[in-house]
């Protein structure tokens, strides 16, 4: 399948002797939003955070199985090449502090070390921040501090430093989460502009906000995977008894 | 109710008066230095801090030997000393933040801080002054073994548990999520401390640095046994010397007319402003780098 982006296949994961991912078979198609749901501490960070291989930043982790980005396992490259061409947006809004708005965009080059001209390094940081919904709000200030800007302005700082790269994947971790619903509604207006530009993959535990950014859904509980397939489906005529239970609220 | 009321009053009173008191006492120790050394004061004026010449039988009392001899050991000191504790404090919060190793070498900081520093002296004296004093004599200067680099070298290490205690408290306290942004966009460990890290940490780091030379400014037993009691302005820092805190130990007890006692006095009250001055310059610092 050329349109298959990742393929996760067979995937375990341990904390210690804790198995809380068990053997989930995933595949992802290309400019797709997967939204990634379940109740509180059914895996869904834990398996996203096993894409970009963030998780050996803890100690104790194991894994089992493959995950594929097009046809290379990403646990035989190495990470930091993993976590360039995948990227990642995190649950609460995390812009280096240091730094101002054009360097928070531009960091992931200058973190890498990669030289780069100031002209493109200019385009760069246009095209990442109109591509974010933020370049009107700050284009007079690119080089104040990010940490002055609103929630929802650091998150979509946070989104337009991933999309720099220009990343195969964008893992975003309940992004909305911290914010308020002016500013989330915002953050679900962008996700489905971004489409076109890479793939995504959203977890969240708010159920209208899966059925109003994503096209397919996925369903985890208790660290297995229990549904997955297109979101309309997913939430019309659920396969599984424990998705529509979760989805008529009986837990989580 | 009137009660509670009237201990808060109570313990507000003796709060302020708690920082009244330290206020009144520092201006008292300032008053008294001035008092005491008035004498050397009005006599020699400014040519005190610029006069080369400390000859107490002819009457020569200039302290710009001592106030070269603090600050040329001091600044080497920290410059010795600051690269080594930035290091054993990224190794202690980034490397090995838990386990034996950390334990062990967390522990050694810590005896470091608490070794007297008449100790430190001996281990100069005995340990480094012939090691220097070799070195001396394989590179064809005068082999005096001791000296205000061998100084610097037993200060650098004395201060080590400052810099290196309050660095490696400044990093630990980075949060996680910025670090963990930082490697999500594939930077490695040593690009996270080198470019998230130590400018987060910059000001803490720079107040523990400034911590550690104002304990090198003062320090004065360890510094007096092996720098050499030598009064003449030094001409290298290979030369034997005098700090401030050293020439008044080794010489107010044998300061026989007042105007003796009082130049020592003023030196004191130099050595005062110098720390003083270095503190609030540093603070300035801090305050103008401090960004978020
Ligand atoms: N660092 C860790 N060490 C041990 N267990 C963990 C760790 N992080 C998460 N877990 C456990 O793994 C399970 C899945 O957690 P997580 O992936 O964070 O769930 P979710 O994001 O769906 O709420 C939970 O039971 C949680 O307690
Ligand atoms: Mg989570």
């Amino acid at each position: 399948m050329e349109n298959q982006v990742l393929n996760i296949q067979n995937f375990s994961f341990y904390y210690g002797e804790t198995q809380v991912l068990k053997d989930i078979n995933l595949s992802i198609e290309k400019n797709r939003v997967t939204a990634i749901m379940g109740p509180s501490g059914c895996g869904k960070t834990t398996l996203i955070r096993a894409i970009n291989r963030m998780h050996e930043l803890t100690e104790n982790t194991r894994t089992e199985g493959i995950i594929k980005l097009y046809n290379e396992d990403i646990f035989e490259l190495d990470p930091i090449t993993v976590r360039r061409k995948i990227g990642m947006v995190f649950q609460k809004p995390n812009p280096f502090p240091t730094m101002n708005i054009y360097d928070n965009v531009i960091a992931g080059y200058n973190l890498n070390g990669i030289k780069l001209k100031k002209s493109d390094k200019d385009i760069i940081v246009e095209d990442s921040l109109r591509k974010s919904a933020l370049w009107d709000e700050v284009k007079d200030n690119l080089y104040k501090k990010g940490t002055f800007l609103s929630g929802g302005q650091q998150q979509r700082l946070c989104i337009a430093r991933a999309l720099a790269m220009k990343p195969e994947i964008l893992l975003l971790d309940e992004p909305t989460s911290a914010l308020d619903p002016k500013a989330t509604s915002h953050i679900e207006e962008l996700i489905k502009e971004l489409r076109s530009y890479v793939t995504m993959l959203i977890v969240t535990h708010n159920m209208g906000q899966a059925a109003r950014i994503s096209n397919d859904a996925v369903f985890l509980y208790l660290g297995e995977l229990v549904e997955h397939g297109k979101t309309k489906k997913l939430f019309t005529t659920p396969q599984d008894k424990r998705t529509e239970e979760y989805l008529t609220g009986k837990f989580g | 109710m009137n009660f509670k009321i009237n201990r808060d009053k109570l313990f507000r009173a003796i709060l302020y008066g708690s920082a009244f008191f330290l206020i009144v006492l520092i201006f008292g120790f300032f008053i008294t230095f001035i008092l005491e050394s008035s004498e050397s004061l009005t006599k020699f004026g400014f040519g005190f801090i610029t006069g080369k010449q400390w000859d107490p039988v002819d009457g020569h009392f200039g302290a710009l030997p001592f106030l070269s001899g603090t600050l040329i050991t001091s600044f080497l000191g920290l410059i010795i000393s600051f690269p080594i504790s930035l290091m054993i404090a990224v190794f202690l919060s980034e490397y090995f933040y838990k386990g034996f190793f950390h334990n062990v070498i967390k522990t050694a900081v810590e005896l470091l801080a608490g070794i007297p520093s008449i100790v430190f002296g001996f281990w100069g004296l005995f340990a480094l002054v012939p090691l220097i004093r070799e070195f001396q004599l394989s590179i064809g200067i005068e082999p005096y073994g001791v000296g205000i680099f061998t100084s610097a070298i037993v200060l650098s290490i004395m201060i080590i548990p400052y810099t290196a205690s309050i660095s490696r408290e400044v990093i630990s306290m980075v949060p996680t999520d910025v670090k963990e942004a930082a490697y999500s966009l594939g930077a490695t460990k040593f690009e996270v401390i080198r470019k998230i890290i130590l400018p987060y940490s910059g000001s803490g780091i720079f107040a523990g640095a400034l911590l550690a030379l104002g304990r090198a400014l003062g320090e004065t037993m360890a510094v007096t046994m092996i720098i050499g009691n030598s009064n003449s302005m030094p001409t290298s820092i290979f030369s034997p010397g005098n700090t401030m805190a050293s020439v008044i130990a080794n010489e107010f007890t044998e300061a026989t007319d007042s105007t003796y006692v009082s130049a020592l006095i003023e030196i004191g009250l130099l050595l005062f402003l110098v720390t003083a001055l270095i503190n609030l310059v540093g603070k300035y610092i801090i305050k103008k780098t401090v960004q978020f």
